[in-house]
């Protein structure tokens, strides 16, 4: 019987749109208004269950997202308006598609009856992200509004995580009907495989159990799947040594005496060859970049691979995998050391011993400074900003560049998502909004960006966000002048040809001033510890201005489709 | 070596640039592409004529898998089946010629479906090797117009499912 007595609540597209974020649990958003977006801000002004965070430029808006989802292992939201707004978010959805993490876009687009006329302020926002997201939508109806926000979010956090587009004419944003969130998604295309086959679970562990030089590689499947517990739990039990992808840092505590460190073109010496002369190899929640594996065809080329990954894409698309697992990681390790547990298998633990001590010998090479010189060393600084902040449990975001590689191979993670960096798009102007998005999330925590003086230019705007909410995010440039990246490639492989990589910057301290936040300068070594305590208690957004030695360089280096164990180590080192 | 991807789709606006697009930003190559709704008009089935190694086409399958409005992907050369295109060729026909163009269409199965006095316009339908002959038996004549559907498949039903084992 129809109770004609209860009125049933109408709710505009835009109302609706605020409670399906509720009922997904998402209390921020990054975003940036605009034309045919203004009813969900008009939505937003009366509702204030929802904190939205206005940013100064859009981009910034998706990495904030992403810096937010990256330290949470939620979701982070972004809305931003037709046209340019949503073309300014390209770049940040394309980072969060190639590194994987879980973030839903929502895109304003001018009305369904203005489509495809090149309206004001229009872009096919569907067809231009594409390739770059995980899934897009274009809503059609107001009807389809709770479905299509219901699908996005579980799409963007379940199977290997990524970015969802979904785009919202502005007439579906003040249409009215009765709001109704479903209790359930159907995607009958879209069924992600969890749990790995117990037969190649199986002999996953014979072969780990026999191997007598084994290496495990933990990617960032292992933080994206929580898994690092139990990669640590395996990793002892079959006493195997592990090193980490960029996007891996931290998912294996950096200081165990296992631990390798990063792999990759600067990546350690012993990481490198370990990899190189084992004879099984364990990746877990990797896709075997060129940046992590360098000449395919010499990468490990005499061991056996296991691999496990969500993504039945990244298995055997690189490297040529013997045993593939395709699940989540958290499930297969568990899956693997309860198997191990029950059934008899044994460990030759002197054969490893062995694999152990040659490792110990290559850790004996080490990398030498390039350049002896009065400045201020960026070694030096973030070898003492990681001294300082061991003990803080801080996070940490970098750039893209020398000073992030630097960081990568400096600090010493023992905790997962500590660590946010561009790895797979590598998107300069990353890092500062992306620790934006991580202090929103994390207001209790330290965070720092790592920064060189090119990369912070990309994004500086978002200062002014970051002083407007009181976000005390900390900012160390690492300022050589350069384009320090390209500037090295010049030096090494173009005969010292700094084709337009040397670029000025303003005046760092007194941007930061400008902006109502606090700037300092530090030229010393002895400046770094008191400047870094007085930029933490000012309790505010800082930029510190490390101006340090230009020419230095990162080592170790292993050239472009070199193989993976010709790595140079510093300055002297012959380049063929 | 080629190969014959039927994909079962959720027929969404975009679908096909969606697929087409994955082919065009990986490199693949897309040989014919044929798209229109199953007997289910929610549902669509794109057949595209592809080539390259094993390794290309486990990607493109593992690829295709990967979109959400994808349902399954069969690569038609794996399994039993049958695949069929239809070209209309129109050709010219001199007095000469007419009566060799009528024999060729008359091996190859091929109807007339329009005559003027310079042309006949042949319709035929056939897997790969019947319609490349076709043509290159009519190329010497004189082939004004050729306009070809792109391949479709279909999986073959094991005749003999219904006879017990003896």
């Amino acid at each position: 019987m129809i109770k004609t007595t209860d009125k049933i609540e109408l709710m505009n597209g835009a109302q609706i749109f605020l409670e399906c974020l509720k009922k997904e649990g998402i209390k921020e958003i990054f975003g940036y208004p605009g034309g045919v977006i203004i009813p969900i801000y008009e939505a937003l002004y009366h509702d204030k269950s929802i904190k939205h965070y206005l940013v100064r430029h859009e981009q910034a808006a998706i990495h904030a997202a992403e810096g937010f989802a990256r330290v949470t292992g939620k979701p982070g939201v972004a809305l931003v308006t037709s046209g340019p707004g949503a073309t300014n978010a390209i770049t940040g959805i394309a980072n969060a598609y190639y590194d994987g993490y879980p973030i839903v876009v929502f895109t304003g687009q001018v009305g369904l009856n203005q489509i495809g006329n090149d309206a004001f302020q229009e872009a096919d926002i569907v067809g231009i992200t594409r390739s770059c997201c995980k899934h897009n939508y274009l809503v059609k109806t107001v009807k389809d509004l709770p479905r299509v926000i219901k699908e996005a979010f579980h799409i963007a956090t379940t199977g290997k995580p990524g970015p969802v587009v979904v785009d919202l004419p502005k007439d579906i944003l003040t249409a009215r009907i009765a709001f109704e969130y479903p209790e359930t998604v159907k995607l009958p295309g879209y069924n992600p495989n969890y749990f790995g086959h117990p037969r190649q679970i199986s002999k996953a562990l014979e072969l780990l159990c026999e191997a007598e030089r084994p290496v495990i590689i933990a990617g960032g499947g292992v933080v994206a799947s929580d898994a690092c517990k139990e990669l640590t739990e395996l990793a002892e039990r079959l006493n195997i040594p592990v090193t980490n992808t960029l996007m891996g840092m931290g998912a294996y505590p950096a200081t165990h005496e296992k631990s390798l460190g990063m792999l990759g073109m600067h990546g350690n010496f012993w990481a490198n060859h370990a990899v190189c002369n084992c004879d099984v190899l364990f990746a877990i929640g990797t896709r075997f970049n060129d940046r992590i594996t360098g000449c395919l065809k010499r990468f490990a080329k005499d061991a056996q691979v296991i691999h496990i990954d969500i993504d039945p894409c990244s298995i055997s698309k690189n490297v040529s995998v013997d045993i593939p697992i395709v699940g989540d990681a958290k499930n297969v390790l568990t899956a693997m050391i309860e198997e191990f547990n029950n059934k008899n298998y044994e460990i030759n633990k002197d054969v490893k011993q062995a694999w152990f001590e040659q490792i110990d010998e290559w850790k004996k090479k080490r990398t030498l400074p390039s350049v002896q010189s009065e400045k201020l060393n960026p070694h030096t600084v973030i070898e003492k900003m990681y001294e300082f902040l061991k003990d803080k449990d801080a996070i940490i975001a970098t750039e893209v560049g020398q000073h992030q590689m630097w960081t990568a191979q400096t600090f010493k993670f023992t905790e997962p998502r500590r660590f946010i960096t561009s790895g797979g798009l590598g998107t300069m102007g990353f890092g500062f909004p992306a620790a934006m998005g991580a202090a929103v999330a994390k207001p209790e925590k330290l965070i720092f960006d790592i920064a060189g003086d090119g990369s912070i230019q990309m994004n500086i705007q978002e200062l002014a966000t970051c002083v407007q909410y009181n976000l005390p995010v900390i900012v160390a440039i690492i300022n050589n002048g350069y384009l320090g990246m390209v500037r090295q490639w010049q030096e090494k492989l173009f005969n010292k040809h700094y084709s337009e990589t040397k670029i000025s910057g303003p005046d760092f301290v007194k941007v930061a001033e400008a902006y109502g936040a606090a700037g300092f300068r530090v030229t010393k070594e002895e400046e770094i510890i008191p400047v870094l305590e007085q930029a933490i208690a000012c309790k505010k957004p800082v930029f510190i201005d490390f101006v340090v030695e230009e020419f230095e360089m990162v080592y170790p280096w292993v050239l472009a489709g070199n193989p993976l164990n010709k790595i140079l180590l510093s300055n002297d080192s012959p380049i063929n | 070596m080629n190969h014959i991807i039927s994909i079962l789709v959720k027929d969404d606006a975009g679908i096909l640039s969606r697929v087409s697009g994955l082919f065009s930003g990986r490199g693949y190559s897309i040989e014919s592409i044929t798209a229109a709704p199953t007997l289910d008009r929610d549902y669509a089935r794109l057949t595209i004529a592809t080539s390259g190694d094993e390794k290309v086409i486990e990607q493109i399958i593992k690829q295709l898998n990967r979109l959400i409005p994808v349902i399954k992907v069969v690569d038609l050369i794996t399994v039993e089946s049958i695949e069929r295109e239809l070209v209309l060729c129109k050709v010219n026909a001199k007095d000469e010629d007419r009566s060799e163009i009528l024999r060729i269409a008359e091996i190859f199965n091929a109807k007339i479906i329009d005559v003027s006095p310079k042309t006949y316009t042949l319709q035929a339908i056939g897997d790969e090797r019947q319609i490349r002959s076709l043509i290159e038996l009519l190329r010497p004549i004189g082939i004004k117009e050729l306009v070809r559907s792109g391949k479709v498949g279909i999986s073959r039903e094991n005749q003999f499912s219904n006879i017990k084992n003896l």
